[in-house]
C-alpha cells in the first residue's frame, strides 16, 4: 500500500515540477477550442444543431486527458532511458503494486489537467447545464485518464526507447482522439465512420462528458460506463503482465 | 548454522543476446558474510551477470540461487534479500537528494525512525546533507554517484551487490564507504558482491575473488592463491597476467549512447 503512495506521489511531484509541461500542453486545447469553436460555431448554429461549444468543450476536455493520460504512461520509457525504471524494479515490491501506482499517478495528473481544460472552456464561454452533475464528470473523467494511462504503461512496456514513440503518436493517439466523435456529431457522419467510432474508447469518454456537462447523449451514460470500466479492466491486465515481464 | 546453503549460487550459468554470448557458462559460490570481488575487464560480462542475479534480466540457461532463493522463478522473494547499487545511474533527476532517499526507504519498507537516522547519517558520510533538499538534477557526476551508493545502503539486505560502486569518486570518499561498508559486513553478517576496476581496492577488501573474461571465468580463489598462480607481487599483476594486456573495446548499445547524449546536452545547457 505504502509502496503505490510513494509511486503516485512520485509521479504528482515531478507534475507538479515541470510547469512548463502543464502549461505547454494546455496549448493544444486551447487552440482547439478557439479556431473550431469560434470557426465552426456560426455553422453548427444555422445547422440547427445547437451550440457547438457545448458540443466541443467534453470533447477537447476528453482530448486533454487523452494526450496527458497516454503520455504519463510513456513516461516510463525515460524512466528505463535514464536508468531509474531499474531502482523500482528491483524493490521488494511486486511490480503489479508499481503498475499500479504509476498508473494511479499518470491518471491523478491527466484528470487534474482535464479540470484545467474544464476550466479554460469555462473562460471561453461554456457553461455546464447541471452543476449537480459535476462529481459525475469528474468521475468519468478518471475513469478515462485511468483507461489512456493504462493504455500507454502497457504499450511503454513494450518499448526499449523512443523510436516507435512517433508510430504510437500517428497511429494511436491521434486516430483516437480524431475518429471519437470528440469534434463532429457521429449521428450525422457515414455510417463507416460510425462504426469506427463504435470501436474507438474515446468516444464513450467524450459521451459520457457531454451527456454529463451539456445534456447530449448518443450513447448512453451507462453503456460508457460498462465500455470503460471494462476495458480498463483488460488494459490493465494486460498491462501488469507486459508490465511484470521488462527485462534491463 | 541449520541452513548450509551459500549466499549466492551460481551454476552453468550463460547469457546469449542474439547470438552474442555475453555470459559464458559460469559457475562459483559466494558464502554467507564473503566478501567476494567479480573482476575482469570491459565487456566481460559482470553487469550482466549480475542484472540475472537481481531479477533484471533473464539467463539463457543455468541456474541461480540468492540466499537459497531462485530468483527467475520466485522474484518476488529474492527481492526481498538484496540491495544494489547500479553501475548506472538509477537516480530521478526530479527529486531532491532527500526525496531519493525516501522513497528508497519507503519501497524498501525501511521504519520511519531508523529511515531517518539512516538518511541522515549516510548522507553526512557522502557529504551531502548540505544539498539534501536540492534537486538530483543540479548535481555533479561524482555527487550523483555518491549519492547512488547512499540510497543503495539504506536498507540491510542480506547481500549486497554493487557494481563499481566507487568508480569516479576521490579516494577520501572511497575510504569512507568503503569503511562503512566493512563494517556493515562485520556487524550484521551482509555478504557483499562487488565489481571494480581498482585492483588495490579489491586486494585490500576482498576475501575471495573471481576473474571473469569474455564471459568465462578464468580464475577464482584468495588473492593469495591468484598471486601465488600468477607469480605476482599485486592483484593488479595477477589480473594483468590472467587476462592480457589487449585493451577491451565495449560496444555502446543504444541506451548508453542515449544517456550520453542527454548528458552532454545537459552539460551545455
Ligand atoms: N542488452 C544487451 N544487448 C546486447 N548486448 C549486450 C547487452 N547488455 C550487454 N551486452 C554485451 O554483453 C557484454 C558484457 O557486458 P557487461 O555490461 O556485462 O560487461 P561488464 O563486465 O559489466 O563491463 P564493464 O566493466 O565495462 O562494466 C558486452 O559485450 C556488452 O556489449
Ligand atoms: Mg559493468
Amino acid at each position: 500500500m505504502t509502496a503505490i503512495y510513494i509511486l503516485w506521489l512520485r509521479q504528482i511531484k515531478r507534475y507538479l515540477r515541470s510547469r512548463s509541461r502543464i502549461i505547454g500542453s494546455l496549448g493544444q486545447p486551447a487552440l482547439f477550442l478557439v479556431a473550431l469553436g469560434f470557426g465552426f460555431g456560426p455553422i453548427f448554429q444555422k445547422a440547427g444543431i445547437g451550440n457547438y461549444l457545448d458540443f466541443l468543450a467534453p470533447g477537447v476536455i476528453s482530448q486533454g486527458i487523452l494526450f496527458t493520460a497516454i503520455f504519463s504512461g510513456i513516461d516510463l520509457i525515460w524512466d528505463r532511458q535514464f536508468g531509474f525504471l531499474k531502482e523500482t524494479l528491483v524493490a521488494p515490491v511486486p511490480r503489479l503494486s508499481i503498475m499500479i501506482g504509476r498508473t494511479l499517478g499518470g491518471a491523478t495528473i491527466a484528470t487534474i489537467q482535464g479540470i484545467f481544460v474544464l476550466i479554460l472552456t469555462l473562460i471561453i464561454g461554456f457553461r455546464p447545464q447541471n452543476l449537480y452533475l459535476l462529481p459525475l464528470t469528474l468521475s468519468f473523467m478518471f475513469l478515462m485518464a485511468l483507461l489512456f494511462t493504462a493504455l500507454g504503461t502497457a504499450i511503454a512496456s513494450t518499448l526499449n526507447d523512443f523510436q516507435g514513440f512517433q508510430l504510437i503518436m500517428n497511429f494511436l493517439v491521434m486516430p483516437l482522439f480524431f475518429l471519437s466523435g470528440a469534434l463532429f456529431p457521429l449521428q450525422s457522419a457515414p455510417p463507416f465512420l460510425q462504426i469506427i467510432a463504435k470501436v474507438d474508447p474515446l468516444s464513450y469518454g467524450v459521451d459520457s462528458l457531454r451527456t454529463t456537462l451539456s445534456g447530449i447523449s448518443t450513447l448512453g451514460v451507462f453503456t460508457d460506463f460498462l465500455v470503460l470500466g471494462i476495458l480498463t479492466g483488460i488494459v490493465l491486465i494486460i498491462g501488469s503482465y507486459l508490465f511484470s515481464k521488462i527485462q534491463i | 548454522m541449520a541452513n548450509m546453503k551459500a549466499a549466492i549460487m551460481v551454476r552453468n550459468l550463460t547469457k546469449k543476446f542474439y547470438n552474442f554470448t555475453a555470459v559464458d557458462n559460469i559457475s562459483f559460490e559466494v558464502e554467507g558474510g564473503e566478501i567476494f570481488a567479480f573482476l575482469g575487464p570491459n565487456g566481460a560480462g559482470k553487469s550482466t551477470t549480475i542484472k540475472m542475479l537481481t531479477t533484471l534480466l533473464n539467463p539463457t540457461s543455468g541456474e541461480v540461487e540468492i540466499a537459497g532463493v531462485n530468483p527467475i522463478k520466485n522474484q518476488d522473494a529474492a527481492r526481498k534479500n538484496f540491495g544494489i547499487v547500479f553501475q548506472d545511474p538509477s537516480l530521478d533527476d526530479e527529486l531532491t537528494a532527500y526525496e531519493n532517499m525516501e522513497f528508497h526507504g519507503i519501497l524498501y519498507k525501511v521504519d520511519k525512525k531508523t529511515r531517518q537516522t539512516r538518511i541522515e547519517e549516510l548522507l553526512k558520510i557522502v557529504e551531502l546533507w548540505d544539498r539534501k533538499n536540492d534537486l538530483v538534477k543540479t548535481f555533479s557526476g561524482g555527487m550523483r554517484r555518491r549519492l547512488e551508493i547512499a540510497r543503495g545502503l539504506l536498507h540491510h539486505p542480506k547481500i549486497f551487490f554493487l557494481d563499481e560502486p566507487t568508480v569516479g569518486l576521490d579516494p577520501q570518499t572511497r575510504n569512507q564507504i568503503w569503511n562503512y561498508i566493512l563494517n556493515l559486513n562485520k556487524k550484521e553478517d551482509i555478504t557483499i558482491f562487488f565489481t571494480t576496476h581498482y585492483m588495490e581496492e579489491a586486494e585490500k577488501v576482498a576475501g575471495r575473488v573471481a576473474i571473469i573474461d569474455h564471459g568465462k571465468i578464468i580464475s577464482q580463489g584468495t588473492v593469495l592463491k591468484l598471486k601465488e598462480q600468477t607469480h605476482s607481487k599485486s592483484l593488479e599483476d595477477a589480473f594483468l597476467s590472467l587476462t592480457g594486456k589487449n585493451i577491451r573495446e565495449e560496444e555502446a548499445n543504444p541506451q548508453d549512447r542515449m544517456r550520453l547524449r542527454h548528458n552532454m546536452w545537459r552539460k551545455n545547457k
